[in-house]
């Protein structure tokens, strides 16, 4: 269906973005589809005009000159017809279509009834970046205990604070813009809990002084961090939240350096919302169908496999941003302009035709050097913030694990004791850990730990990537009967 | 003297074997290269059917597999793997598919099936379709979670003194006389056997070739699809009259025929799509969306639904679509049990009585070892022991 087109690119987020703007540069027809009914992706979530509050647009962090020049590069490229724009179309599955690909999505761009849609190209990126990777503990299914990711969507998207007393916990440097960004908002926050020791970086200095805009970064958000006398606690955990009908309190405890708390430093404080990021976890569910070759990443995600072009294991398939790991936006960038410039050299070497202009040698070497850097700094990132070995030890037998099937601690251990479970997958069989609405995307990295299983996490194959209506595919059998008569 | 058996495949049907082979008094060890219920057993809905088989050696099997069903729930506890007696409603869409499907239910009647003309499916299933004529209703078919019943199959087989070992059978080792003396793994072990059961599945082919008695036994894809959890909606396991004739059938191309059940998980599954396509693990949108079609058309209500999940797997089947279940003539020891296509969990615990049946040379659990002789390998052979 549709017009023709040389590229597809999944996901609209700031790698999806400077794929898009490349590739558009280049010369290339390129499809752009997104989930979100905007551009941006989850870190340049825009606020929608029924905004309560407009969100200050000056933070100077979140790399809006980057952002301005690409949205600008985008909307030129609609307005000359070379980019098809295809927003509010979730992706549900990938498949090999003869040499090329094809992008199965729901159109949900409409009021009403989506409708099934299928895109066509020879050559395709993939960029559908990460999402919020969590741990259970006591409490946490309770309603106003959000993923610290969420709080941030709430607050960018809709203007909305989840609570007025907010506790953040977890690992890794995210939580400090959130925590920033809430109290700007006038939320008082009650506390950070940073599972990692304040001193780690000691140990990995070099990615850090070779990323100068990081270590700025860093410095402005402790600023911020002091005017709005926001308390960060090092070595420190969220270990339980109480309430009735939803949270009322968190219970925080000091860690020993295996991640588990230390006797006796256990305080209940006051809370009506939280927040809990330990790292990210890759979306990978359109990648792994393909047999597209992963590596483990230092976070103990699997993430997909590229070479220094951002080339998959699989023939025109590319891949950019945080399913290759996680290392946030200016990488992403990188790796996003970096793609589809291999993409343009490999449509050139295909058909002998240069394309034009061609990417500049000196330019590819700017990127890569840039990907090199960032890729350090991530890894850095990941070894300073990584999960508490023992956070096990947080968890009673009760504790749910997996929320869709209520699935509990116990239950999971029992699988693997009694029944031998190894990973995952097999602990999802004998207890239905992951069967549900989100089919493991949030318990699968912890169910993993739990399990014992050696190795990265590497998700479940997931042959459908998000719920699609069975009215939708069926219409699409009965519009393939009808084009066949 | 205890007969020592080495049992390959830790699936539903090794399980059974097992778990009969054990309580039998044998010495057994069950040898998979992965864990427990990994391959095919996970891929499917649990089917234990007597509604969808012709009158014959399978529908025997089935009949007895049922009772044991029971028992082997009876033994462990209906509830350590969901064996549900939620019966079936087969539903015709057209009055001469209804007076077609009569005819059968008549014949599996002569045969010994429970099979019940039912007029008002609406009675039967609130939500199905309206103005269906009518279709037949199959009390004795169920369900049961197939990785569960694997897994608690085995585990009352190592009560018994099984052994589960994780390995990979590279070669029979024979003596004096051809006789078999163990099973060699690939990574060099040697384990001792007087006998071995291939209950490799859909790797039955290759398992047999490896302990000299090969088979064919190819890969059916299936796709089966799961929605969002929902009240319950659906009562039985209700399939169109076509199912019956997609199940025999042994034409190349796709072929889907509607299956639509509640789970107690309150997901609604969909099935169930046969294509010969090999190994080929690729997600087909055509399927998913003939499966979708065939759904809604039975239960409009799922039109809004969310489909969350598919899975698939790769039904083990030979030439004559039969199971086979016997010792192989040119390999003494070697127990063939496999190639049951879309029917293994159904026919499993009298798959497992009927190979005890066989290794005991005495009848085991109802089954008689030279009662199924249609379903011995000698069928694949010529007298003087070559594939046909």
């Amino acid at each position: 269906m549709g017009e023709s087109v040389d590229l597809i690119v999944v996901g609209a987020g700031p790698a999806g973005m400077a794929a898009g703007a490349t590739a558009l540069a280049g010369g290339l027809r390129v499809a752009l589809v997104d989930a979100g009914t905007t551009v941006g992706g989850q870190f340049w979530r825009p606020p929608p005009e029924h905004a309560r509050t407009p969100i200050p647009d000056a933070d100077p962090h979140q790399g809006a000159r980057a952002h301005r020049a690409l949205r600008r590069a985008l909307a030129e490229g609609r307005e000359r017809g070379r980019l098809l724009l295809h927003l509010a179309h979730p992706v549900w599955s990938v498949t090999r279509d003869g040499e090329g690909f094809a992008v199965h999505a729901v159109d949900r761009s409409r009021d009403g009834a989506e409708r099934a849609v299928t895109l066509r190209a020879p050559r395709l990126l993939v960029a559908t970046g990460a999402y919020d990777r969590q741990l259970p503990f006591p409490g946490w299914e309770l309603p106003g205990v959000l993923t610290a990711g969420g709080l941030q969507a709430l607050l960018k998207g809709g203007g909305v604070a989840a609570g007025s007393r907010v506790v953040l916990g977890g690992t890794g440097p995210f939580l400090l813009p959130v925590a920033t960004g809430l109290a700007a908002h006038g939320v008082k926050v009650v506390a950070v809990c940073e599972a990692a020791g304040p001193l780690g970086w000691l140990r990995h200095p070099g990615p850090l002084l070779r990323n100068p805009a990081k270590l700025a970064e860093g410095v402005r958000y402790g600023a911020a961090l002091a005017r709005h006398r926001i308390p960060v606690h090092p070595r420190t955990a969220i270990t339980a939240a109480e309430g009735a009908d939803r949270v009322t309190s968190v219970t925080l405890a000091a860690l020993a350096p295996d991640g588990s708390p230390r006797p006796g430093t256990e305080r209940r404080i006051e809370a009506d919302a939280v927040g809990v990021g330990w790292g990210f976890a890759p979306q990978l569910d359109l990648l792994i169908p393909l047999g597209c070759d992963l590596v483990p990443a230092p976070d103990g995600n699997a993430v997909a496999a590229v070479d220094e072009g951002q080339r998959t294991s699989v023939p025109g398939l590319y891949a950019a941003g945080e399913v290759c790991g996680v290392g946030g936006a200016p990488l992403a960038v990188a790796e996003g302009h970096l793609a589809a410039a291999s993409v343009l050299t490999d449509i050139a070497k295909a058909t002998g035709r240069p394309a034009a202009p061609a990417p500049a040698a000196r330019r590819l070497a700017a990127l890569r050097a840039r990907v090199r850097a960032h890729r350090g700094f991530a890894r850095a990132m990941a070894l300073v913030h990584p999960l508490p070995p023992a956070w096990g030890s947080w968890l009673t037998d009760r504790t749910v694990v997996c929320r869709c099937e209520e699935v509990t601690a116990g239950q999971v251990l029992a699988a693997r004791t009694e029944h031998g479970a190894h990973d995952h997958r097999q602990v999802k069989q004998l207890t239905r850990a992951g069967m549900g609405w989100c089919q493991g995307r949030i318990c699968g990295p912890a169910v993993h730990c739990l399990a014992a299983a050696p190795g990265p996490y590497t998700p479940a194959e997931r042959l459908i990537a998000t719920p699609v209506t069975l009215g939708a595919l069926a219409d699409l059998d009965t519009d393939r009967e009808a084009a066949d008569r | 003297m205890v007969l020592k058996v080495v049992i390959v495949g830790a699936g539903i049907i090794g399980a059974a074997c097992a778990f009969h082979a054990a309580s039998a008094g044998l010495d057994v060890t069950v040898l998979d290269r992965g864990p427990v219920g990994a391959g095919t057993t996970s891929r499917g809905e649990g089917n234990v059917l007597l509604s969808d088989k012709e009158p014959g050696p399978e529908l025997e099997l089935a009949r007895l597999s049922r009772t044991l069903w029971d028992e082997a729930g009876a033994e462990l506890g209906p509830e350590t793997f969901e064996l549900q007696a939620k019966g079936g409603l087969v539903v015709a869409s057209t009055l001469e598919g209804l007076t077609a499907l009569g005819a059968f239910a008549a014949r599996q009647r002569a045969a010994g099936v429970r099979a019940e003309p039912v007029d008002e499916v609406a009675e039967w299933e609130p939500h199905i379709a309206p103005g269906l004529p009518g279709g037949v209703s199959y009390p004795q078919d169920a369900q049961v979670q197939p990785v569960l019943a694997a897994a608690a199959l085995l585990r009352a087989a190592v009560r018994h003194g099984a052994r589960l070992l994780t390995g990979e059978a590279a070669a029979a080792v024979t003596g004096r006389g051809g006789r078999l003396t163990g099973v060699r793994t690939a990574d060099g072990r040697v384990l001792p056997a007087e006998a071995v059961v291939n209950a490799a599945g859909t790797w039955g082919g290759e398992l047999g070739r490896r302990l000299g008695a090969p088979l064919t036994v190819l890969p059916r894809r299936g796709f089966v699809l799961v929605t969002q959890p929902l009240p319950r909606m659906i009562r039985h396991k209700v399939y169109s009259a076509d199912y019956v004739a997609n199940v025999a059938s042994s034409g190349a191309g796709l072929e889907t025929s509607c299956v639509v059940e509640g789970t107690p998980g309150g997901t609604v599954l969909i099935g169930a799509s046969r294509e010969r396509v090999g190994f080929d693990p690729a997600l087909d949108p055509a399927v998913v969306a003939r499966l979708a079609a065939g759904a809604c058309g039975l239960f409009p209500f799922l039109r809004d639904v969310q489909l969350i999940r598919a899975y698939r797997g790769f039904r083990p089947y030979c030439p004559d679509h039969l199971p086979v279940i016997g010792p192989d003539p040119r390999a003494p020891g070697v127990v063939h049990a496999c190639g049951h296509e879309g029917a293994g969990i159904g026919l499993a615990p009298a798959t497992g009585a009927l190979v005890t049946a066989q290794l005991l040379g005495r009848p085991w659990r109802g089954a008689d070892p030279a009662g199924y002789p249609a379903l011995l390998p000698d069928r694949f052979l010529t007298s003087g022991g070559a594939p046909r």
